[in-house]
């Protein structure tokens, strides 16, 4: 019998390696996989490269990965946040590199990994800072009269994704806006570990509703509902 | 001459007064979004967040908050009834391929050839983050301004060249501020209105560039 459940948050990461590329679904605190976080922070794992919409809030979850100095790269797309002062520290102290991308660039990036495709054209960025990579201005190309930057996949070793309902062959739904970045992540990581409030029989999801289908996710780990916090769901 | 400004909820009615119904708009973070307050009672808008909600409705009460349901700003949402949730790459699909009809979003500089800054000051301990703002300036069938006319120093936001890093080019097709209503084209910017007691020539010397 195939089962993707892990009994516990350290046995689902328990082999995630120095170097890695680590993907973090959540925008904002929606769909913010803290309790995975907190776990790749007992963990021990270190010189990360993490791929997020943010780059974490006051001292928790990312921001408190961060603030171990387990990171080396932040790929993201909005890191300001009233409360990220963790990041904001580390960026101007010169310890931590910024890949910054477009959200839409990221996404889109992140779900070309995902549907094996080697690169696209967008016109979004064209003529900007964020065209460039390193100072170098990326690849250009005229289409239909209008310009287009050459933008590349982002691939991950691990995506660490918050979802609501999962079954043991990884079939996923989400809550709301949790969904954000987790569908396009699970399919661009080689490992898919996916925290879930729910675990259910193989077909008490009605199959017209799986959002992420289990050929994308590997793990599946149980973890009960967070308690009422700003950026977390309210306890029933 | 004396003159009133617009307060930020008069400009959010301003914005709110041109958006045809049936429209698909993205709201910016920040001053843009009050202007999801100012339609009027079954008025239909489709409000589209980039978090993944089509059909967002108006703020909960304090009691019904949820957390998992929240818009661009992070600020709790509701969701109309026909509204539907989806993932990051199809909400920005929606956003860089033309399906919205405006987006309206804040600035730190327009200039008169429709460039936009609004993602980074470039100053060294600024933190630059861009969010979908350069998805929905590019992306949008129009790309709307909502802004104060003037810094808190008193400079124009409206310029010959943007001095700030160029969020998108030549995309800005109208500007509404505290101070006047200015469309922009390839012949640069002309006002559409003012507010009371303010001449188009002083409208003109306070902004610092030609206004046709």
């Amino acid at each position: 019998m195939i089962s993707k459940i892990s009994e516990s948050v350290a046995t689902a990461l328990a082999d995630v390696s120095h170097g890695a590329t680590i993907m973090v679904g959540g925008f904002g605190g929606a769909g913010m996989p803290n309790e995975l976080i907190d776990g790749l922070l007992e963990q021990g794992a270190s010189d990360l490269t993490i791929v997020a919409n943010n780059a974490g809030n006051a001292e928790f979850g990312l921001a408190a990965l961060l603030k171990a100095g387990r990171v080396r790269k932040v790929i993201c797309s909005f890191p300001r946040q009233i409360d990220s002062y963790v990041f904001d520290g580390l960026y101007r102290a010169g310890r931590i590199e910024l890949e910054l991308v477009p959200q839409g660039n990221l996404a889109e990036r992140i779900r070309a990994a995902g549907a094996g495709i080697g690169g696209f054209f967008t016109k979004v960025g064209f003529g900007t800072e964020l065209a460039k990579h390193n100072g170098v201005t990326k690849e250009t190309r005229e289409i239909n009269g209008e310009m287009y930057v050459l933008e590349s996949p982002i691939h991950a070793d691990v995506a660490l994704i918050k979802a609501e309902r999962g079954d043991r062959w990884g079939n996923l739904t989400y809550r709301m806006t949790a969904r954000n970045f987790g569908p396009v992540m699970a399919m661009a990581a080689k490992t898919t570990i996916a925290s879930v409030h729910e675990i259910c029989e193989l077909g008490d999801i009605d199959p017209e509703h799986v959002i992420t289908p289990g050929i994308f996710v590997q793990r599946v780990v149980k973890i009960p509902r967070a308690a009422t916090v700003a950026s977390g769901v309210k306890s029933p | 001459m004396s003159y009133v400004k617009l307060t930020r909820e008069q400009l959010a009615a301003r914005v709110a007064r041109d958006i045809p119904e049936g429209a698909y708009v993205n709201l910016g973070i920040g001053l843009p979004t009050m202007v999801a307050n100012h339609f009027a009672p079954g008025f239909e808008v489709f409000l589209q967040s980039e978090n993944g909600l089509l059909g967002m409705g108006p703020a909960p009460s304090k009691a019904d908050e949820d957390y998992d349901l929240i818009n661009a700003g992070k600020q709790p949402v509701t969701l109309l009834p026909g509204g539907s949730f989806f993932h990051s790459a199809d909400s920005f699909a929606m956003m860089r391929a033309g399906h919205l009809d405006i987006a309206v979003l804040g600035a730190l500089q327009v200039a008169a050839n429709g460039d936009l800054a609004n993602w980074h000051t470039g100053g060294k301990d600024d933190i630059p983050a861009v969010g979908g703002a350069m998805d929905l300036a590019v992306g949008a069938k129009q790309t709307w301004v909502m802004m104060e006319h003037l810094t808190k120093n008193g400079e124009s936001k409206l310029v010959e060249r943007c001095s700030y890093p160029i969020t998108g080019l030549g995309c800005v097709t109208r500007i509404y501020t505290d101070l006047a209503v200015i469309d922009v084209s390839k012949d640069g910017f002309s006002v559409v209105d003012v507010v009371d007691g303010l001449s188009q020539n002083a409208l003109e010397a306070l902004s610092g560039v030609r206004l046709r």
